[in-house]
């Protein structure tokens, strides 16, 4: 084929620069849309509750996923120290999903259990007071404020939609059922549930 | 993966690969001479011309062995939807091949030291080291590297024991964990201001620290009815129910006037997660010798 068909047809040219980009995307991602592996909870997953949804909306807008990855990848090294492997059939329900991509802090897909509350509580207060080299920041105001019992409902109603499998009944209780909780508290409940569902010992 | 799913991406991939085979192929039929000559495109914008000439042969031949690469690297790795790959490679059996690797370099060494009890095990220099460094990855984000705990997070070295001391009792908080609630005033939800006053003086007192004897002398009838079901009535605390001894100025909650009356008025909750999720039998023995050790 000779360039100048395909430099004087920008048509033509579209077409093909569309083509040409989309291949690792239709290979890659497309297939995923339809295969079980990927869309079929593990067995014991539940929807998170209101809190712990609360909380994971928390978890966003700290921007706690720009520091704490939440993905154990299949290597010795990282099983050791943090239980076995993900799984992606454990964020079927995670929209979107915080595997994140840099671990600044450490992996936190299991850290569910791992500490009590109220260490958790403490660390979020002040790393320091904890984990002396710790360089995580603070966060004393999620002590003070209360959280967004408003639009809880909107934001279940909103996954409802994309496949999550929330009630309507658990919907309708949300807004109540959170109401006057401190921030800290969604925060820990959402860290506290964190793949416990697979429980293999590393 | 269906078998759909299968042919889709296998015709995709090789489908690429053979593309930009053919492509190279195709660009480089065209030239006539695979020497550079003069001979331009034949367009002109504002009087900047293009040479026609071949691709630098070492670009193309480079540029072919990729596309031999890929064929080769999808011979031997699933890369094409279903087919398994001539090497049988999946990230779940090379992590497999780690850990039974790692499993017969330490196996025998943590079965060995599995099976030795707890005092005997505290005597073993190399069963330490192991302990030191799984306690720094495991335990020592509450109790502190050296062990010394902090406020809420029970020192270990001073042998003064919440849930008990004894090998098997250090073995069961580690397996099962502890759960340490005490409830707010107590048995006594209706205590007064002035009672937990005169209860918070009471306490102080088995230190010799009261600040007001006479509250402190009224305490103790607030302390028998609000207090003793756990801490007893000499308030030595009671192991088995993880209640402390509040007679020996060891505080895990803060020893002066204003944190006693905080834990008095509210109550405190703590627990000791545990382990027998997180960790072998085998670690959490060693553990138990490296704990074991640090006050014996």
């Amino acid at each position: 084929m000779k360039h100048e068909i395909i430099e004087k047809n920008i048509g033509l040219m579209i077409i093909l620069i569309i083509l040409t980009i989309s291949g690792g995307f239709l290979v890659e991602v497309v297939p995923l849309f339809f295969l079980k592996q990927t869309n079929e909870p593990v067995e014991g997953l539940e929807p998170l509750s209101a809190l712990e949804l609360e909380g994971r909306d928390i978890y966003i807008r700290e921007g706690c996923h720009v520091c704490h990855t939440q993905q154990i990848r299949p290597f010795r090294a990282e099983t050791e120290r943090y239980g076995h492997y993900s799984v992606a059939g454990e964020f079927v329900y995670d929209r979107p999903f915080l595997w994140g991509s840099k671990r600044t802090g450490p992996d936190l897909a299991r850290v569910g259990g791992r500490y009590s509350d109220a260490w958790q509580r403490q660390h979020l207060y002040n790393p320091r007071s904890v984990v002396p080299e710790s360089n995580m920041p603070a966060f004393p105001w999620l002590f003070e404020d209360r959280v967004d019992h408003e639009s809880i409902e909107a934001r279940m109603e909103t996954l409802q939609t994309l496949g999550v499998p929330y009630t309507d009944e658990q919907i309708a209780n949300a807004s109540a059922e959170i109401q006057g909780k401190f921030e800290i508290e969604a925060l820990v409940a959402y860290l506290q549930q964190l793949g416990t569902v697979i429980s293999d010992k590393r | 993966m269906s078998t759909f799913w299968s042919i889709w991406i296998s015709v995709i991939v090789l489908g690429t690969v053979f593309g930009c085979a053919w492509l190279l192929w195709a660009t480089r039929k065209g030239q006539t001479t695979d020497v550079e000559t003069d001979r331009t495109m034949g367009h002109s914008f504002d009087g900047i011309e293009e040479y026609d000439n071949p691709l630098p042969k070492w670009w193309f031949y480079l540029f072919m062995a990729t596309c031999v690469f890929a064929l080769g690297y999808l011979a031997l790795y699933p890369g094409l939807g279903n087919y398994k790959g001539l090497l049988g490679w999946t990230s779940t059996n090379q992590w497999e091949a780690e850990v039974a690797a790692a499993e017969e370099k330490y196996g025998e060494i943590y079965a060995q030291y599995g099976d030795t009890p707890v005092p005997e095990l505290a005597t073993n220099e190399d069963a330490l080291k192991i302990g030191q460094r799984l306690f720094a990855n495991n335990c020592a984000v509450c109790h502190g590297s050296a062990a010394r705990g902090q406020v809420g997070f029970p020192n270990l070295t001073d042998d003064d024991w919440l849930w008990g001391g004894t090998p098997d009792a250090i073995l069961e908080t580690l397996h099962n964990g502890r759960m340490g609630n005490m409830p707010a005033k107590g048995t006594m939800p209706s205590m007064t201001n002035e009672q937990v006053d005169q209860v918070v003086n009471y306490v102080l007192s088995f230190s010799g620290r009261e600040k007001d004897a006479e509250a402190a002398k009224a305490g103790e009838q607030v302390f028998a009815q609000a207090c003793v079901a756990c801490h007893g009535p000499d308030g030595k605390g009671m192991q088995a129910m993880g209640a402390p001894n509040l007679t020996d100025n060891t505080w895990l909650y803060g020893s002066t006037y204003e944190w006693i009356k905080e834990t008095v008025m509210n109550g405190r909750q703590n627990q000791m997660p545990a382990q027998d999720r997180l960790l072998s039998e085998d670690q959490i023995q060693i553990l138990a010798a490296y704990v074991y050790s640090l006050s014996n």
